[in-house]
């Protein structure tokens, strides 16, 4: 039977081309492989090989012919023994049945219109029964016990990063972990990020619940790689067939006179990430049940620490197996006047502020998010709903950051509601300088998160 | 160390090989062979898109190392995945079903040809970043140690992506460990447009693990033969707990980079002479013949029977339906625990 030979595609984008020339003449035949003819496209000239075995019956095209376009039929190849006068010329070749292009008429539960959406509600559930003792503890023990207890709990838990193991953690976070668990499940790695960052996600594709400890999320930087494209996207990539269960955990953001290479703040880096979770305690009872919950995610999770925090004492609730889930953001302290969101280290800033706003009569709401994907909007909305007023805090630099994100939905969905801009207090656009007196400057101060407050509330 | 240089004649025909095994290693090359043309042609139409890279020509390396492998051993590769699929067991209709991104695809259409996977024959990818593989290899033969069992994982790679720095780091992590991994350098002389010899002075690349303390040797990754007694060799050193092994097999392929590659790096005579001289599948067809295992014409039935296979698997990807649009938000999170490996 003779077959068409078509136009070819020579690149992802191409869609027509020029028949440069002929390498094959009517009646010379073919093999597979051979070259039989040169094509331009927009970036190069292909030389096009056949596919089949045969004779050039025809030439359709003649060589020097601007425009073909793909899938045209170029000639007409024969088998052995067949001529010309076989073929149907009547016959027209079936246009290939290639994937439409028209865009879908409708994309699903991508933006919903706003009437069909409830009215946004917080939720109130405490994170504790009432009444369950409590006991004090810093974030950094309440780290390494949310650890402990889900290592025991699982088997196919285990920790690795730089002096996890023998030194016992850079910032001690790990103490006493190899001791209890021995160096098949606390293992130490040479200093290698991007290697061993690699080596933790195939462990998660082989069934391991690896918790990967950066000694700062600052060296996460050369394992950035891994932790996108290799963690977050697998299970899309893969149809649901496989993805990464696994912690990279951390001290971010800025710690004291560390300069600019060590000070980075990169919650809204991963925030922006499909496929990753981002979790970021303040508090010791927050960073224990929320690593708890990180450490059984089916999914990758990026867990942001500060080693200012780390030192910080707070109540921890005294009981068996306490998590916190994702995205579900705890208000701290309610106020009516202005709504005041922030995450981390942040928390302090605007704890710190709020305090001092109640003494000047101005009621501040103030609300940790806690987890930055899944991000608690309702909370965040249902506040700003009633308080008309809004103002973020963070760390980490102003140019795409979490609060710019914060501002837009609140103003897609609560516009109607706002007495006043929303103000973004950040990090300054500036990289993190060394003098004591400049750093300080580069952050922001409990000073402007007053400010702002006051702006929006007009005082 | 191991130094050994496997020869390119140190097959001879029917040594140490049975007729049913010549056969089935002729018979996977072969189909991995129909089914790259087969790729190209459906590129040329427009029903595959994005970039395509074809495995044509370096058939022996997968075939000869997936016939040194047994059950639960685990497999990772680069983009130029379709042969590593093929030879390990994936059905050609899910494969190529995917290269037209459709639901039928290993990955429901939405990975394309650069990233499938497959649970159930232990095929970790399929990825697009050059080197990346390399840890992730590592890393599944660290959760096979862990798990205290004798699997071993193949983690593929090209001569380009031996200079990724990565590599070095997870040679040295995975001989600091003792994991059962073997590292396959499938050197085919070009990363892309560069050849080897204008990206390193290093005589050899598998020599580099020197470095490390681990053990290597080059293979002729056009003899099926050669690669599976390598292969036996470097699984039993894993097998046995002695970590990881490095092969280098020497291989070319006859295609361009990707189907968008005009390949003026080499020339054609370059190509064509591999091609009549060195071509794996030849060799294998001329033992068969040679050894008076096969006929030409029982030859001609099972490239027949492959054929069929290809075209069944052209048509599943033509016929089987675009994604449903609600796969745009499915498989962004699991929301049980996904039951790895």
């Amino acid at each position: 039977m003779a077959t068409e030979i078509l136009m070819p595609a020579l690149s992802p984008t191409m869609e027509e081309g020029t028949l440069a020339k002929w390498l094959k003449k009517e009646g010379e035949s073919v093999s597979s492989g051979d070259i039989i003819a040169e094509i331009e496209t927009d970036k190069a000239t292909m030389e096009f090989e056949a596919v089949d075995e045969g004779v050039i019956g025809k030439i359709l095209i003649p060589e020097g012919t601007a425009g073909v376009k793909v899938n045209d039929c170029i000639a007409i190849l024969l088998e052995e023994g067949e001529s010309m006068d076989d073929v149907d010329s009547s016959a027209k070749s079936e246009a290939p049945a290639a994937p439409q292009d028209d865009a879908p008429a409708s994309v699903p539960a991508a933006a919903k219109s706003e009437d069909d959406t409830p009215a946004p509600q917080a939720n109130l559930d405490p994170d504790w029964p009432e009444g369950t003792p409590m006991k004090q503890q810093t974030v950094r023990e309440a780290l390494r016990d949310a650890m402990a207890e889900e290592m025991r709990g699982d088997e196919n838990v285990y920790l690795m990063g730089e002096e996890v193991a023998q030194y016992q953690g850079a910032y001690k976070i790990s103490q006493g972990l190899l001791d209890e668990f021995g160096d098949k499940r606390v293992v130490d790695t040479p200093i290698t990020e991007h290697g061993f960052a690699g080596i933790a996600v195939g462990a998660a594709f082989g069934g391991l619940r690896p918790i990967v400890e950066f000694m700062t999320f600052n060296f996460a930087m050369q394992a950035i790689d891994h932790i996108i494209n290799s963690a977050a996207k697998t299970l899309y990539m893969s149809g649901g067939q496989m993805g990464a269960p696994m912690v990279f955990r951390g001290p971010n953001g800025a710690a004291a006179r560390v300069g600019a290479q060590h000070s980075q703040d990169y919650s809204a880096w991963y925030a922006q990430i499909p496929g990753l979770k981002v979790a970021i305690p303040y508090s010791a009872a927050d960073a224990k049940g929320l690593l708890k919950s990180a450490i059984r995610d089916p999914n990758p999770v990026i867990f942001l620490e500060n080693e200012i925090l780390y030192g910080k004492t707070f109540d921890v609730p005294d009981m068996d197996d306490f998590t916190v889930p994702f995205g579900k953001a705890k208000i701290w302290r309610e106020g009516t006047d202005v709504t005041i969101v922030s995450f981390g280290i942040g928390m302090t800033y605007a704890l710190e502020a709020a305090e001092k706003l109640a003494e000047e009569g101005i009621s501040a709401e103030v609300i940790d998010l806690r987890t930055l994907r899944p991000l608690d909007y309702d909370t965040v909305l249902a506040s700003v709903m009633k308080t008309n007023r809004c103002v973020t805090v963070e760390e980490g630099f102003p140019v795409a950051s979490i609060g710019n994100h914060l501002s837009a939905v609140i103003m897609e969905r609560a516009f109607d509601y706002l007495d006043a801009p929303v103000i973004n207090c950040t990090g300054k656009d500036v990289p993190m300088p060394y003098a004591a007196n400049l750093e300080k400057l580069a952050l922001t101060t409990t000073a402007e998160v007053v400010d702002a407050v006051k702006k929006v509330t007009y005082r | 160390m191991a130094t050994r240089k496997a020869s390119g004649n140190a097959a001879k025909p029917g040594a140490n090989v049975s007729k049913d095994d010549l056969l089935s290693y002729y018979r996977d090359m072969l189909l991995i062979r129909r089914f790259e043309e087969k790729a190209g042609q459906l590129y040329g139409m427009g029903l595959i898109g994005g970039f395509c890279h074809l495995y044509i020509g370096q058939e022996a390396v997968v075939v000869g190392l997936e016939a040194a492998a047994k059950e639960g051993d685990k497999r990772v590769t680069s983009y130029r995945d379709h042969g590593h699929m093929l030879a390990c067991g994936m059905d050609a209709k899910g494969v190529m079903a995917e290269l037209t991104g459709r639901e039928g695809g290993y990955s429901k259409g939405k990975g394309g040809s650069m990233h499938m996977f497959s649970k159930e024959k232990h095929f970790y990818g399929g990825h697009g970043i050059v080197g990346a593989q390399v840890p992730i290899g590592a890393g599944l033969a660290f959760a096979d140690k862990y798990k205290g069992n004798d699997n071993v994982t193949f983690a593929y790679f090209g001569d380009g992506a031996a200079n990724q720095g990565q590599v070095y780091e997870t040679y040295n992590m995975a001989q600091l460990w003792d994991l059962p991994v073997v590292f396959v350098i499938e050197n085919n002389q070009y990363a892309m447009g560069t050849s080897v010899q204008r990206s390193t002075k290093s005589p050899s690349l598998w020599q580099r693990g020197a470095a490390y303390g681990i053990a290597g040797e080059e293979v002729d990754g056009m003899d099926v033969l050669a690669v599976k007694e390598a292969g036996e060799k470097a699984v039993a050193h894993c097998r046995a707990g002695n970590g990881p092994y490095i092969l280098e097999v020497k291989t070319y392929r006859y295609r361009g980079h990707s189907m968008s590659d005009p390949a003026k790096y080499r020339s054609r005579d370059e190509v064509q002479k591999m091609r009549e001289e060195r071509d794996a599948i030849e060799h294998v067809r001329q033992l068969l013949l040679t050894g008076e295992h096969a006929s030409e014409d029982d030859l001609k039935a099972l490239d027949k029977e492959i054929k069929g296979i290809v075209n069944e698997s052209a048509e599943f990807a033509k016929e089987s339906p675009e994604p449903a649009l609600e796969e745009l938000w499915t498989d962004i999170y699991a929301e049980a625990a996904p039951q790895n490996a």
